[in-house]
């Protein structure tokens, strides 16, 4: 294989070996009279502690339930209620300044408590598992598409259900260097002209790696130290600083003339059944590479963080009380997180059903009160202009019961 | 056209069932491409990769290095030191420089093992005669996925696969079924080896003596043994079922360090663990005392119609099209019904099955497969980790390391990623860069695809300016990347 420089190759390595992945959708469009607007989705797989994330410390029933694990006065306090796992001090500060804001009680309109029907409703958009085989970011570009020049580019080595539908995208992810002017890739796409599968991929494959080595090109990377200079700093260490580069370089995308305007990105490893931890331990590492990842968009956008929304998401929450293994088995809502420079002033998003024993739902899980699509329907309106008809008809069918949430941009 | 049509058969059963042909197999098959198959049905099972240790060896190694980074904790507390935090899953140092942390080193050493058993398994990917007998194997490890994602599972993944998959796959599914649940790499990976019964008397005698955790249920493994490993997720389990199910699973774990010195076994059953009473699960009760009572699940659960549906379903998407014809998985069905589910004869009846025999390839493959099919059409076998883990990695596969307890996606879209293409492409050249200097591509087509070589894809060979493009386009081709 030609050999990756060594920026994007400790990008690509620190970020493998951290479970991390990117994808982001897309579409070529030109520069000119380009909408500023973006939108950028992580999902966080596995379905992730609400709890954790946003410990509700000021619940009376919260310590009780979360025994060992509950969070105490190191959490960062948001407002009476509510804190901040002590990993996430980049979306605290951004809560501080109006630009993040919670939705504490979310749920897809799936019970199943099963990753992978509750990951398929989330992707698609359905009001229940299966109940589209496209994603419903996908058709939001599509009807997008139709008004004005829509950009986006999934980046990650596999195709998640979020991206895939009737509107092409190509894909991208750190690593690779290709030389567009070979023979090899000339010839191929004359072997696959008749190919529906490979043809195309080929070819926006091949269009994106010229984007992509733009967008790459200065970009400032410290990679290198940081994969075994002296003094290597610790893993996790290592793992939020290539977690802040793959926030900063699909911020670098983002901002190119004809980069994309939405995209989404998504981090694994949530579910935690045994010794989650709290302030410290298994979750939060992972809360700190979301943290590091939303910060470096945040840092790498730069005026552009005006225009822009990030959605934070997971197919569900875990149960309130911790298990026998110090962690939580899989439960129903779970915690949502919105960012942008634009968002509108407010406290918390939906309202919280408390975790009084009577609240639980099934005497077990945080009760969900905002259904994931109002949120959803919501964003596309107010930050991507996505008509009232088509959300309904189009991005999602049947979800008439889940009105589009307004105020929120 | 009889003739033509067992030519066309012969290189379907070597690259669509197996996985891939090596020089001169594709004319080895040909008398019988049937017969090819059947012949690998064995009901000893199938090979395991040479130089795997048991399972339990892998443990003690593990337990020892846990041990050590406990002592090395204490030592450092007592010392006044900060205590030292134990790198991630995934830490390691960079490839040749010198360990100066013991820990670290023994870490690395855990990690090259789990390396080297993947190394073993791809080498005989790479090199069996019996390539249906090795992907319906590989198709059973997916489907009881174990994920090296944690250091403890990643030890024991290549034990899993050759104690509790291989030897059971052209076996009994409820043996199989069995075998998998109750490995120590299964009760890590989803988290039962911590499970406790919460009215059990560890459970009381831990209140008593109020720990500050009490021990309790963890309900992972039960909830994907009924999701992913028997009746599905439309299977009609409820959530009390997965409760139940977990309480009855209880007592099922891993020695602990004095346990190990006293028994060998890998796995125990500690009653004290284990919640009593009787249970309920899918509205039949289960009066069974300890470890008796989640075999008798078990047991009920692998001769569930459900289930045959399900795995039937899947081996038919694994095999034949992602999206298979009822006609297909209705023969399997009836195959696993009408022998009590005998995988040996669901097998014989896949390959009977006119459905997994349309010309049209169907199947795109993933990466593993796509690595292996290139090194047996050049008669080769891996060079090093080195070689195949990054591209591995790259296409969304890292080596024993399925995202999931889902396993691998199954579906073309998961895998045919624009990005996924253009990394296949720098792989294909580098891969023929090495290999084809001095053979003739055009030969190598020949041997590969035999009749499902398309005049195209033989012809832009044939046109090629140097031997390592012709081999690169050949295995970009669309039908070396299908099956």
């Amino acid at each position: 294989m030609t050999a990756p420089l060594p920026s994007r190759r400790g990008v690509l390595a620190l970020g493998a070996a951290f479970g991390l992945s990117l994808q982001m959708l897309a579409r070529p469009a030109a520069a000119a009279g380009r909408d500023q607007r973006k939108l950028v989705v992580v999902i966080c797989r596995g379905g992730m502690d609400g709890l954790t994330l946003a410990p509700p410390v000021g619940d009376p029933d919260y310590a009780g339930l979360r025994g060992a694990i509950a969070l105490g006065p190191e959490a960062l306090k948001l407002d009476a209620t509510f804190a901040l796992n002590p990993a996430l001090a980049s979306v605290h500060a951004l809560a501080l300044a109006g630009q993040a804001r919670i939705a504490p009680a979310i749920a897809t309109p799936d019970r199943a408590r099963s990753h992978f029907e509750a990951q398929d409703v989330l992707e698609s958009g359905a009001a229940a598992v299966y109940g589209a085989p496209s994603g419903w970011l996908n058709r939001a570009v599509q009807t997008l598409g139709a008004q004005r020049k829509v950009a986006a580019l999934s980046v990650g080595p596999t195709a998640p259900l979020l991206l895939r539908g009737p509107a092409p995208y190509a894909s991208w992810s750190p690593g690779r260097v290709v030389d567009a002017s070979a023979r090899l890739p000339t010839l191929l796409q004359d072997l696959y002209k008749t190919d529906p599968l490979l043809g195309p991929a080929l070819a926006r494959g091949l269009a994106t790696e010229t984007m992509a080595q733009e967008a790459m090109t200065g970009i400032a990377t410290p990679t290198t130290a940081a994969m075994g200079g002296e003094a290597a700093p610790r893993p996790q260490a290592q793992g939020r600083e290539a977690a802040r580069q793959l926030g900063q370089t699909l911020a670098g995308f983002m901002r190119e003339a004809g980069g994309p305007n939405i995209a989404a990105l998504s981090l694994d490893g949530f579910d935690t059944h045994a010794n989650e931890g709290a302030a410290q331990g298994q979750l939060a590492t992972r809360l700190g590479y979301l943290d590091a990842v939303l910060d470096g968009l945040h840092a790498g956008l730069g005026p552009d963080w005006k225009d822009t929304v990030v959605l934070v998401a997971t197919e569900f929450g875990r149960t309130a009380r911790v298990n026998g293994t110090g962690g939580t088995d899989h439960g129903t809502a779970s915690t949502a997180l919105l960012l942008g420079g634009g968002l509108k002033p407010g406290g918390i998003i939906g309202d919280w059903p408390t975790l009084k024993a009577s609240a639980l739902f099934e005497n077990r899980d945080v009760a969900p009160t905002l259904d994931m699509r109002s949120l959803f329907k919501g964003v596309l309106a107010e930050q991507m202009g996505v008509a009232r008809a088509d959300l309904e008809r189009a991005v999602f069918p049947g979800s008439a019961q889940a009105p589009p949430l307004t105020g929120l941009v | 056209m009889a003739l033509a049509n067992s030519d066309l058969n012969a290189a379907l059963a070597v690259t669509r069932f197996g996985l891939g042909a090596r020089p001169g197999e594709i004319a080895q098959a040909a008398q019988d491409p049937r017969g090819w198959l059947t012949a690998q049905i064995q009901p000893r099972g199938v090979a395991s990769p040479d130089g795997v240790p048991p399972a339990g060896q892998r443990l003690a190694e593990l337990r020892d290095y846990q041990m050590s980074v406990r002592e090395m904790r204490q030592d450092r507390r007592q010392d006044g030191q900060a205590p030292a935090t134990p790198p991630g899953p995934d830490a390691g140092a960079p490839p040749g420089r010198p360990e100066r942390d013991p820990v670290t080193f023994a870490r690395r050493l855990l990690r090259e093992e789990t390396g080297g058993d993947f190394m073993a398994r791809l080498r005989l990917a790479c090199a069996t005669p019996d390539s249906f007998a090795e992907r319906w194997a590989l198709f059973f490890a997916n489907h009881f996925t174990v994920s090296a994602t944690k250091l403890a599972t990643a030890t024991v993944v290549g034990p899993f696969e050759s104690e509790a998959i291989r030897p059971h796959v052209f076996g009994r599914f409820g043996d199989l079924l069995d075998a998998a649940e109750s490995h120590p790499a299964m009760l890590l990976y989803l988290d039962q080896a911590q499970s406790i019964g919460p009215d059990s008397p560890l459970a009381r005698r831990a209140a008593f003596a109020a720990r500050k955790r009490s021990p309790g249920l963890n309900e992972n493994l039960a909830r994907e043994i009924l999701e992913l490993h028997t009746v599905g997720v439309n299977g009609g389990y409820s959530q009390a079922d997965v409760t139940e199910f977990a309480r009855a699973l209880t007592g099922i774990s891993l020695p602990g360090p004095r346990e190990a010195q006293i028994a060998a076994q890998p796995v125990v059953f500690r009653p004290m663990a284990h919640e009593p009473g009787a249970r309920t699960i899918l509205g039949v009760r289960y009066g069974q005392e300890g470890r008796a009572q989640a075999q008798a699940v078990l047991r009920d659960l692998a001769a569930k119609p459900a289930t045959a549906r399900f795995v039937c379903g899947k081996i038919a998407r694994h095999f034949v099209v992602d999206d298979p014809p009822p006609a297909l998985t209705g023969r399997l069905e009836a195959a696993w019904t009408r022998s009590g589910g005998d995988l040996a004869q669901v097998a014989q009846a896949l390959v009977t099955a006119p459905e997994a025999w349309s010309p049209q390839p169907a199947k795109f493959k993933t990466p593993y497969e796509f690595i292996v099919s290139c090194h047996r059409a050049v008669g080769a076998g891996p060079t090093g980790l080195d070689k195949v883990a990054p591209i591995l990695t790259a296409l969304g596969q890292r080596p024993f390391s399925a995202p999931s307890p889902k396993g691998w996606p199954e579906d073309a879209e998961a895998w045919a990623a624009p990005d996924a293409i253009v990394k296949r492409m720098q792989y294909a050249q580098a891969f023929a860069a090495v290999v084809a200097r001095s053979r003739d591509p055009s030969a190598i087509a020949a041997e590969a695809l035999g009749a499902r070589l398309t005049p195209a894809t033989a012809t832009a060979v044939a046109r090629a300016e140097t031997r390592p493009e012709g081999l690169a386009l050949l295995l970009m081709s669309p039908e070396f990347q299908r099956r």
